[in-house]
């Protein structure tokens, strides 16, 4: 049995209410959506706030639409059940519908936000565990410590990104609307991760209200790829998003290719996806690219054994996933999921 | 502490409880509803799993001040559910999972049933990657899952008056005869 810390809750209706309360009750709150993440992390006592304040109610950030020149706007609450099911964003951004449908399981999915998946905690084996067990082990460095136990003499917390959407998304160029003391203001993706496992963000204090994914060319294709040790339920070990874009002779004009639970950030893997640029998928050229863009993706790909999964192992399944992701984007099928 | 009005199983409760309290908690721990399990509490197993607006959610992470008046179902209000539906006796899923024996400790079935309640409810004629697809978030650590399967497919057989299809285990044999009364003499 796993009690949550006491906390007042607040259910503000509107963005400036729940702005005005942030503003107010500063360090000492926390936001919530679906609560899927932090509540575990509450019941951990990796976060005490006197004061959560639920985005639940706040109709500003609810609902899809698409705007006139093809760009989706996705607001902060909606759920990963949701948005794997909208047909814009299935035809739109194929990546990003599949990754959200491969999120945790149903229950979590139809809990579980866009906003608070963008917004997702880094993880670490050594961080998502009760008060008691961390105690034993004198905390660590992301929380209420000093030592990492992952990198031995480390002085910087590795914790993974874990959220699955953050690859697609970035494959995506999608942009971030904040929503914050000063007003409203719009930042890319790439702009919102460091590679600080302790808060790989860059803004804090802020409201995510939506994410804009710009409109994607007729010849977008896009696949999501994901390693785990069950069909369901589990992290990623390894969250490959491949985005081809082909032009009218079926060459690729643009890619993308960029990975998730490998280190503190989301990575975009730019060497490997720039061999694939002037291919055509079926023919020769492209295998070979393939093969080469999974052999660049390994070199840049250093896991650690820091979540499920031994290292070694997921870093051998990187280029298997960069082919199989790059092959079913090519396709127009993925998700890419073998369990 | 705040004043809760909640909507369980058809009836409008109050009561009081901290706002850091679970809906599962305040099911099992205020209201006597101790048929929602509480397995892992952070979200990992399924057993907790409680319908609010008819759709699956993880009790142990809804926050009860949260639920407002949306109706929720636990798997003490399926019964009176079925009943009051004009229907006999116990949900058919519940019926289906008692037949085929889909349980040996018997905790993740709560969950269990109420996610497979939930899919009937909305594709009455689900296929079996489709029903494993739904109960993906309930964890079961007794009976390998396949007679939870069989159990659903023989309620959605017994819903459309047909044969159910041949468990997994032995294909081509039919252990379950539809829900007809005892036979004579038997
Ligand atoms: C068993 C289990 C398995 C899981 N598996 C996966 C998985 O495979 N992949 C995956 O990606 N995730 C997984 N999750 C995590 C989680 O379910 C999802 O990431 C979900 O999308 C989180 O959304 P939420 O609305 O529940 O977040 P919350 O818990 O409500 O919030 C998460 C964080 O984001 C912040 N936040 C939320 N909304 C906003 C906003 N609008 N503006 C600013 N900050 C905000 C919160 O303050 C909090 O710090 C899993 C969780 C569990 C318990
Ligand atoms: S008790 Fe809620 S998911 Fe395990
Ligand atoms: S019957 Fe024991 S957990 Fe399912």
């Amino acid at each position: 049995m796993l009690r949550l810390p006491q906390f007042e809750l607040a259910q503000p209706r509107t963005l400036d209410e729940a702005c005005a309360l942030l503003v107010e009750h500063g360090e000492e709150a926390q936001l919530v959506a679906g609560g899927t993440d932090l509540v575990p992390n509450m019941k951990h006592e990796l976060f005490t706030p006197k004061v959560v304040i639920s985005l639940a109610k706040v109709a500003e950030l609810r609902g899809v639409r698409q705007e006139a020149d093809g760009a989706l706007v996705l607001g902060a609450l909606t759920t990963l059940e949701a948005l794997a099911q909208d047909e814009r964003v299935r035809a739109r951004a194929p990546a990003l519908a599949q990754a959200a449908g491969l999120v945790a399981g149903p229950q979590l999915r139809r809990m579980g936000t866009l906003g608070g998946n963008v917004m997702l905690d880094t993880r670490c084996q050594w961080y998502n565990q009760t008060y008691f067990w961390r105690q034993a082990l004198g905390f660590c460095l992301k929380k209420d410590g000093s030592a990492c136990h992952v990198v031995a003499g480390g002085a910087k917390c590795v914790a993974a990104a874990s959220n699955d959407t953050a690859p697609a998304l970035l494959s995506l160029d999608a942009e971030l609307v904040f929503h914050g003391p000063a007003g409203a203001r719009r930042i890319a993706i790439d702009a919102l991760y460091s590679a600080d496992g302790i808060y790989n963000k860059t803004v804090r204090g802020e409201i995510l209200v939506e994410v804009r994914v710009p409109a994607t060319p007729a010849g977008h294709r896009g696949a999501y790829g994901k390693l785990r040790e069950r069909g369901s339920i589990d992290f990623p070990l390894l969250g490959i998003a491949a985005r081809l874009d082909l032009s009218a002779d079926g060459t690729v004009a643009s890619a993308a290719l960029c990975a998730v639970a490998l280190q503190a950030r989301p990575l975009r893997l730019k060497k490997a996806a720039e061999v694939l640029l002037g291919t055509r998928p079926g023919t020769a050229d492209f295998e070979a690219a393939l093969q080469e863009a999974g052999a660049l993706a390994q070199k840049q790909c250093h896991p650690l054994d820091n979540i499920p999964g031994d290292a070694d192992y997921r870093r051998e399944m990187v280029p298997v996933y960069v082919r199989r992701t790059l092959l079913a984007a090519a396709e127009g099928s993925g998700p890419v999921h073998h369990v | 502490m705040r004043v809760l009005s909640l909507h369980v199983n058809g009836d409008r409760v109050e009561l009081a409880a901290p706002d850091h309290w679970t809906l599962l908690e305040v099911l099992r721990y205020r209201l006597g509803l101790t048929g929602s399990k509480q397995g892992c509490d952070k979200g990992d197993c399924g057993a907790c799993t409680v319908l609010v607006e008819g759709q699956p959610v993880l009790g142990c992470l809804t926050l009860a001040a949260s639920c407002g008046e949306k109706p929720i179902t636990t798997i003490e209000g399926l019964m009176p559910a079925h009943l009051a539906a004009g229907g006999t006796g116990p949900d058919p899923v519940q019926a289906a999972f008692d037949r085929c024996g889909a349980l040996q400790c018997g905790f993740c079935q709560p969950g269990m049933i109420l996610s497979a309640r939930a899919l009937l409810n909305r594709n009455a004629q689900p296929t079996r990657p489709e029903i494993r697809a739904a109960l993906s978030g309930n964890l079961c650590r007794c009976t390998g899952y396949t007679q939870i399967v069989q159990a659903i497919e023989l309620a959605i057989a017994e819903s459309l008056g047909v044969e159910p299809c041949a468990p997994a285990w032995a294909p081509g044999t039919n252990p379950w005869k539809l829900a007809a009364p005892a036979e004579p003499g038997a």
